[in-house]
């Protein structure tokens, strides 16, 4: 056999180091032109203002300008308060609700579990605007099939006292579109949270279980006291994914309110959706920006909030 | 993730409130399910036909008539193409940035890898609404707007589809492979596309079908770099038609019906890969 030639050892090596970096470059090229060029020219421009009709060369610093006077408009605030009712009404029932689908998914049934699974999951999947139009139909006051049932129910004896015996006006009134919007957002997401707490509920060993079994625990004892304690670490990675999809809510109250600015009285208006205002109908694309930097404030805060109240309590506890 | 198939005990749960969980269990799927349902038989109906009392409750005869409308309003035709390209365009330029950039993580050691993958990881978690402005003005400068480009080129920089290929490749292609066809004397890339590549085929298959969705349904990116209706991508021109009081609503439906369809069939036919794919980052 022949040994091949210590220069050709030498370029062998030379191609194996520099392949990494050949096979990184396309993704680390659109990752830095697409992802971290923008990143950095959003923080630079939330510190400016130009008219972007006399393009980039009207651009000069205004220091914190845009952020005080983003932090001194009542639509910004207004926006928040929005959003954040908006991510608790459709965020906190769907882990209410994902949870104990999980463990019944999980403990009580086997041949159509994924079935019942890819049920609830197909939501998450499907196009918003197709949602949005669809929904937009299913909750019109006079003839949706959402008022239709609302109406039948009404007409039962004993329930008919606790509901509206007219048809509510869902995405015409500042007081219903907020909760309608919530719905659809639950409905889209609660699938996404009950496969996530699956998962989990899967990797927990058998064993575990039996154990308590013999100890003598009730059903409600194990659930409480084992399953609840071992979703911690899913629930932490739940809330999050909640707190930074509901936060940047834009596209079902978008969609959903036929306008585009959250319908009456801007009721169902999100900081995301006064952030685009601002930029391409105020043409005002710093106060934009630095909106949009106040709302990634706003994520980060509620983030670590998430992470001290659910974070890992382990040996030191 | 994998959700196995082999029944667990169902002890615990006393028979009578487990029937009254799978009641509940089966009502909400079909909470989940009836809205899909209605979106298809109202496709079929006229606008009159879907705001009577009762509604319809099964197939109508107007799917031709209402996809009609569909063409006076918008180019439907058209629009769906650019749903289609763009879709195209997005997915294979993902696969191969993703799957080659996955494997230089998975099989190398280099210099800044750890930070590097860190930077990608730490992008997945960003919220996208701090780059819909810039990404705005870049493409403006770029003169990309309105090009079905400012959508498939910047969505090929899909960290998850690296994190994802990483995975996979870590796990699941021995490393003596790589090394026995290294010491043949193959060169670098040719390992990857003769002898790696051919083996991605499970993950490729599921990263597409997420990437295509993504693209398939994205809203925000067409709203942002998309200016004229000859140019909009299907969920674009559906929305231009909604009008508050006078909206063709059998011809939306139908538009909408057309919107799902293709995402359907797919997670028919791979529904328990693709919802694996989905929630990956979640288990490690």
């Amino acid at each position: 056999m022949r040994r091949p030639s210590a220069g050709f050892r030498l370029a062998a090596r030379l191609r194996i180091a520099s392949a990494p970096y050949l096979f990184l470059s396309p993704f680390l090229l659109l990752f830095a032109v697409f992802g971290l060029v923008p990143l950095a020219f959003s923080v630079a421009m939330a510190c400016m203002r130009w008219d972007p009709v006399e393009g980039f060369g009207s651009m000069r610093f205004v220091g914190a300008e845009n952020f005080a006077f983003t932090l001194g408009d009542p639509w910004f605030w207004k926006s928040l308060y929005n959003t954040l009712w908006l991510s608790l009404a459709a965020g906190v029932p769907q882990h209410v609700v994902a949870i104990p689908l999980a463990y019944f998914l999980h403990r009580a049934l086997a041949r159509t579990r994924n079935a019942i699974v890819a049920a609830y999951f197909l939501p998450y999947i499907t196009s918003t605007v197709a949602i949005a139009i669809l929904a937009s139909a299913l909750f019109s006051t006079d003839y949706g099939l959402v008022n239709d049932a609302v109406r039948s129910l009404a007409a039962l004896p004993g329930l008919g006292s606790l509901l509206p015996a007219e048809g509510v006006d869902w995405l015409g009134s500042s007081r219903a579109v907020k909760p309608t919007v919530a719905i659809v957002v639950f409905w889209r997401y609660v699938g996404f949270n009950t496969v996530l707490y699956l998962a989990a509920l899967q990797a927990i060993p058998r064993e575990i279980y039996e154990a308590s079994e013999i100890d003598g625990a009730g059903a409600w004892m194990r659930f409480r006291f084992i399953t609840l304690p071992l979703l911690r670490p899913t629930m932490l990675f739940g809330v999050t994914l909640s707190v930074i999809g509901g936060l940047q809510l834009f596209e079902e109250p978008f969609i959903l309110t036929p306008d585009g600015r959250g319908g009456p009285s801007h009721a169902a208006m999100t900081t995301a959706m006064y952030m685009y205002r601002t930029a391409f109908e105020f043409n005002d694309f710093g106060s934009a920006s630095a909106i949009s930097w106040l709302l990634f404030a706003v994520v980060g805060i509620l983030v670590f909030v998430a992470y001290r109240w659910l974070r890992p309590r382990g040996a030191e506890a | 993730m994998s959700i196995p198939l082999a029944p667990p005990r169902a002890r615990g749960l006393p028979a009578l409130s487990r029937a009254g969980a799978m009641l509940l269990v089966l009502v909400g799927a079909a909470i989940m399910l009836a809205p899909f349902y209605f979106m298809f038989v109202f496709a079929t109906h006229a606008r009159a036909e879907i705001f009577q009392l009762p509604p319809p409750l099964v197939f109508g005869r107007t799917l031709l008539d209402n996809i009609g409308i569909l063409e006076a309003h918008i180019p439907f035709w058209r629009n769906l193409g650019w749903s289609l390209y763009v879709g195209v365009m997005s997915t294979a330029l993902t696969l191969l940035v993703a799957s080659i950039g996955g494997y230089a993580f998975a099989m190398y050691e280099f210099r800044f890898k750890n930070a590097l993958f860190a930077l990608v990881l730490g992008m997945m978690m960003l919220p996208s609404f701090l780059s819909m402005i810039p990404t705005f003005l870049i493409m403006d400068a770029l003169g990309w707007i309105d090009q079905p480009r400012a959508l498939y080129v910047p969505s090929a920089a899909n960290a998850f589809g690296v994190f994802l290929m990483r995975q996979f490749i870590a796990t699941s292609i021995p490393r003596e492979i790589v090394e026995a066809a290294r010491m043949d004397g193959c060169g670098e890339f040719r390992i990857y596309r003769s002898i790696v590549l051919p083996l991605l085929g499970p993950p490729l298959g599921v990263l597409g079908l997420i990437a295509f969705i993504a693209s398939w349904n994205n809203f925000i990116g067409p709203l942002v770099v998309l200016r004229s209706s000859a140019m909009y991508t299907l969920p674009l021109a559906l929305r231009s038609m909604q009008n508050p009081v006078n909206a063709e609503w059998g011809a939306l439906m139908a538009g909408a019906a057309i919107a799902t369809l293709p995402l359907m069939v797919a997670f028919a036919l791979a529904s328990r890969r693709l919802i694996s794919g989905l929630t990956a980052g979640a288990i490690k």
